[in-house]
């Protein structure tokens, strides 16, 4: 049986699988039932500074968008920080982590953009025996108009300027969580590096407005007839998150920075996706609080028996192993042909394949067949997008296969070429001309 | 638990409790509420021609209505299926959508499960219903007359578009009240609350429909008449004519039409009042016999056997019907055709039938005898177009197999008279929603043929 012990920055933990900074994480309660359900870690949701506590108002918190069958695929949310008093979650803290001392237990900080105010708090956590600290410059709402959250995550140098306050005063271990509300999610990464942090963990939720009532003309979720940007998670997320994590993991500035993956983290296939990409780890929070902490059990049971199948023992064995393969988009090889193809025996025959194509495509899959409603590839016409693949909804009825060397196109009449070659070699690209000239 | 009435003998009223028989009579398929229809909505694959589509008599756009509850949208739905269907309410609650749209659902090709597209149909329809949601004003008035005869759904089908064109229209009904079969032929449990009578109300809101009840083709008004002081004329009176049994003694008490028998069910305030026999035998194997026997059951009748006189295979009930008549305690038999009706003093006592069996392609009896105890027989062997309306007053309507003979637009070989429904021969069994399209279809050809192509 694979062996998914994880290793993070030192941390250690039972399973890869920890529950994100969030409301599932606010208060002992809700850790200790995450803990007996089998995560192998929490991040505690984000402390402020000594003080009154924040407050969060009194309405409505979320908005979703939902797909077929109102299934949640994105949140958003317009909570704030913990809104419990410091000394009662360090408490708390504590004693979570004396009775479950196997399990991971960060803490998650978010205090003003000044050195004292950092200083203050990390003692404080220190001595709550928390294996590690996480700094919240990601939150885009609420926090942010006060200078806090991505306010901080947003400015490369504050990001380096507080990483490098933590690691002078405290021992612990830091990771930055990094908000994706930025143009270039590489630049607060190396930021953070050069600050010294231990890893990063990304992504923090993304700005957004999930609907608007049309009826009272209120962005949702809808406070007395106002609403504000939330911050946006969830499946829907999930292939913004794991470009983040790739492009950090590959940036050669950046290269082995560990990452604690977060981002729209559903199942078993998921996690192993971004750990696939170069993470060490993941964090979830919008499946739990859909479905519960019991979809942990789905997560270990999946994770193993996919390592199993495929031989792979440890998480070392996976982490990073797709990381490789993401390149420009200028390295593809422009010599690799494929083109689509249906499966007659699995076709449902409802045409949209068909229709996709036709409409806004390649016309390149026929609807009728000697008066036959009938669904199949010109292959003379097929550029290989893979739309039609897409739009099925039976998985692997259409399949995009690629053309054997040598093989003839139909489309452009060409032969299927041995060599790889891509844009910077291709006739048609000026600068690759003036490389030639 | 058997009801202690059902086993009193002979032809009786009452075997059952006033709960009993709200219960049996309820709803067949109860409504889907808005989360149902969001649910099953979300399962349509918004199909590329779509084949629900092609499959339906009256074409109605199943993906795009679909769609439109999908997106909290039910009186757009709704629109889109008095569109092509003006009768889409009761259609959604009778028609064989089993052999029909929902058989060929591509759903139903993934897995079997098809989209229950009747069901959506009636909730959108319901909701525009309910809410009495008029999509439809008339055009400027054509100044132009037509009569139509026959309120059934091709008569209103016909002067519902007729109406929305601008013309007049007159319905002349033979019966007391209008909707044809939806009113008098259909089983009570799937058109409950009275629905028929509240559709045709919905139809005829539109305005500029005139319908005068207790006018029948050939006793109160002739064609010759209507020919005369109108327009154009729609005949859609269906078929009035029982088949015979062709056995012996079938005139005897007890031996009964089976649409006679439902549309005393379905007119009856009281369902305690309508007797049932402890014995049924329906001789038949269509729709029709489906209903008799299965509401023959749902009266409290002990036992009630459906006798055809071919195989399963053969049956004009669908699988769907059959299935139901099974669920409901009715034992369908085969190769059995009737041959003597048994009396006693004149009573019904049991039919003797003959096994069949096919020679090539011929039936024949086998000489075997059964005989099945019974004191109520429903003869449910077909129904059978009468010309004889039609004729004596000029120029005889040429007919094709028994049935009006109509071309691809329902014009017959009359001058200004179209034809629609049940009363002509139609390759689509017969259905409700294939009568729907032959009246439509007529409608838009009348208003062309009145209008120049259209314009007024």
């Amino acid at each position: 049986m694979a062996d998914i012990r994880n290793n993070f920055i030192g941390i250690k933990s039972p399973n890869p699988f920890w529950l994100a900074s969030a409301p599932p994480t606010d208060k002992a309660y809700n850790v200790v039932r995450a803990f007996k359900a089998g995560w192998g870690g929490v991040v505690w949701k984000t402390l402020g500074e000594e003080g009154p506590p924040v407050v969060n108002v009194n309405g409505p918190r979320y908005g979703a968008i939902w797909g077929a069958d109102r299934r949640l695929l994105g949140l958003n949310n317009i909570e704030l920080i913990t809104d419990r008093d410091l000394q009662t979650n360090l408490r708390e803290m504590k004693q979570v982590k004396m009775d479950w001392p196997d399990r991971a237990l960060i803490a998650s900080i978010m205090v003003p953009c000044e050195e004292n105010a950092w200083k203050n708090i990390l003692p404080l956590v220190e001595e709550t025996g928390a294996d590690g600290i996480e700094l919240n410059f990601g939150c885009p709402h609420g926090m942010s108009e006060r200078g806090m959250g991505a306010a901080v995550g947003q400015v490369p140098e504050y990001v380096e300027m507080v990483v490098r306050w933590c690691k002078q005063y405290t021992r612990m271990p830091v990771i930055t969580k990094l908000t994706p509300n930025i143009s270039d999610i590489r630049q607060p990464a190396r930021a953070a590096l050069a600050g010294g942090t231990d890893a990063v963990s990304l992504i923090n939720t993304i700005n957004s407005i999930t609907s608007v009532n049309l009826d009272s003309f209120s962005p949702e979720p809808s406070i007395d007839g106002k609403g504000t940007h939330g911050g946006y998670c969830g499946p829907a997320v999930k292939p913004i998150a794991m470009n983040m994590v790739a492009e950090i993991a590959r940036d050669p500035q950046t290269q082995g920075l560990p990452i604690s993956a977060i981002g729209g983290i559903t199942t078993w296939r998921d996690a192993a996706e971004f750990l696939a990409l170069g993470a060490g780890n993941v964090q979830v929070c919008t499946a739990a609080m859909t479905y519960g902490f019991k979809i942990v059990e789905e997560m270990i049971e999946g994770l193993k028996s996919w390592m199993d199948e495929k031989g792979h023992a440890t998480l070392d064995d996976i982490i990073g192993r797709a990381t490789p393969n993401v390149t420009d988009w200028q390295y593809l090889n422009l010599n690799y042909i494929a083109k689509a193809h249906i499966d007659q025996d699995s076709c449902i025959k409802c045409g949209r394949c068909h229709i996709a194509c036709e409409d806004t495509s390649h016309q390149a899959i026929t609807s009728m067949v000697d008066g036959v409603r009938h669904f199949e590839v010109i292959e003379a016409e097929c550029v290989g997008c893979n739309l039609c693949v897409n739009v099925c909804p039976v998985e692997n009825c259409i399949t995009m296969e690629p053309l054997a060397v040598g093989a003839l196109d139909q489309r452009t009449g060409q032969t299927v070429e041995p060599t790889y070659a891509n844009w910077t070699t291709h006739p048609n690209n000026p600068m690759a001309r003036e490389a030639a000239e | 638990m058997m009801a202690e009435g059902q086993l009193k003998e002979g032809i009786v009223a009452g075997r059952l409790s006033s709960m009993e028989y709200a219960d049996n009579f309820s709803d067949l398929n109860a409504p889907l509420d808005a989360h149902e229809a969001r649910v099953e909505a979300d399962r349509c694959y918004f199909c590329y021609d779509a084949p629900c589509m092609t499959a339906c008599p009256t074409s109605i756009d199943i993906p795009l209505f679909i769609r439109q509850i999908s997106t909290g949208n039910p009186l757009g739905a709704a629109k889109t299926i008095f569109d092509q269907n003006i009768l889409g309410g009761m259609c959604a609650r009778v028609c064989p959508t089993e052999t029909l749209c929902e058989e060929v659902c591509v759903r139903e090709t993934a897995e079997g499960k098809p989209v229950q597209i009747g069901r959506l149909q009636r909730y959108a329809t319901d909701e525009a219903m309910e809410r009495s949601k008029q999509f439809y004003t008339r055009a400027e008035a054509s100044g132009r007359k037509v009569a139509v005869v026959g309120a059934g759904p091709a008569g209103l089908a016909c002067a519902h578009r007729l109406a929305v064109n601008g013309h007049d229209v007159t319905i002349f009904e033979a019966r007391p009240k209008s909707g044809g079969l939806n009113e008098y032929g259909i089983a009570a449990y799937k058109t409950t609350d009275n629905f028929a009578q509240a559709e045709v109300d919905y139809v005829t809101a539109i305005g500029g429909i005139e319908i005068r009840h207790g006018h029948a083709l050939g006793r109160d008004v002739s064609l010759a008449e209507l020919a005369d002081g109108h327009d154009a004329v729609f005949l859609g009176m269906g078929m009035s004519g029982v088949n015979a049994l062709r056995a012996e003694g079938e005139d005897a008490e007890g031996v009964v039409d089976a649409v006679d028998f439902i549309s005393e069910l379905r007119q009856a305030d009281d369902l305690s009042t309508v007797a049932i026999g402890r014995r049924v035998v329906v001789i038949g194997g269509g729709m029709t016999a489906v209903d008799a026997a299965i509401q023959s059951r749902l009266l409290g009748a002990d036992e009630v056997t459906i006798c055809y006189r071919r195989g399963q295979e053969n049956m004009n009930a669908s699988a769907y019907e059959q299935d139901l008549a099974n669920v409901n305690g009715v034992m369908i038999r085969h190769w059995l055709q009737p041959k003597r009706v048994l009396t006693e003093g004149g009573r019904t006592v049991g039919v003797e039938l003959e096994y069949t069996r096919l020679e090539g392609d011929r039936l024949v009896g086998t000489g075997e005898m059964l005989v099945i105890p019974a004191d109520q027989v429903f003869k449910a062997i077909g129904q059978s177009f009468e010309a004889a309306p039609l004729n004596g007053s000029g120029s005889a309507i040429a007919l094709e197999r028994g049935r009006i003979k109509v071309d691809a637009e329902g014009r017959t070989s009359m001058p200004k008279v179209w034809a629609g429904g049940d009363c002509v021969v139609d390759a689509r069994e017969d259905l409700t929603v294939a009568a729907v399209a032959a009246g439509r279809d007529a409608a838009e050809a009348i208003h062309r043929s009145l209008t120049a192509n259209g314009r007024a």
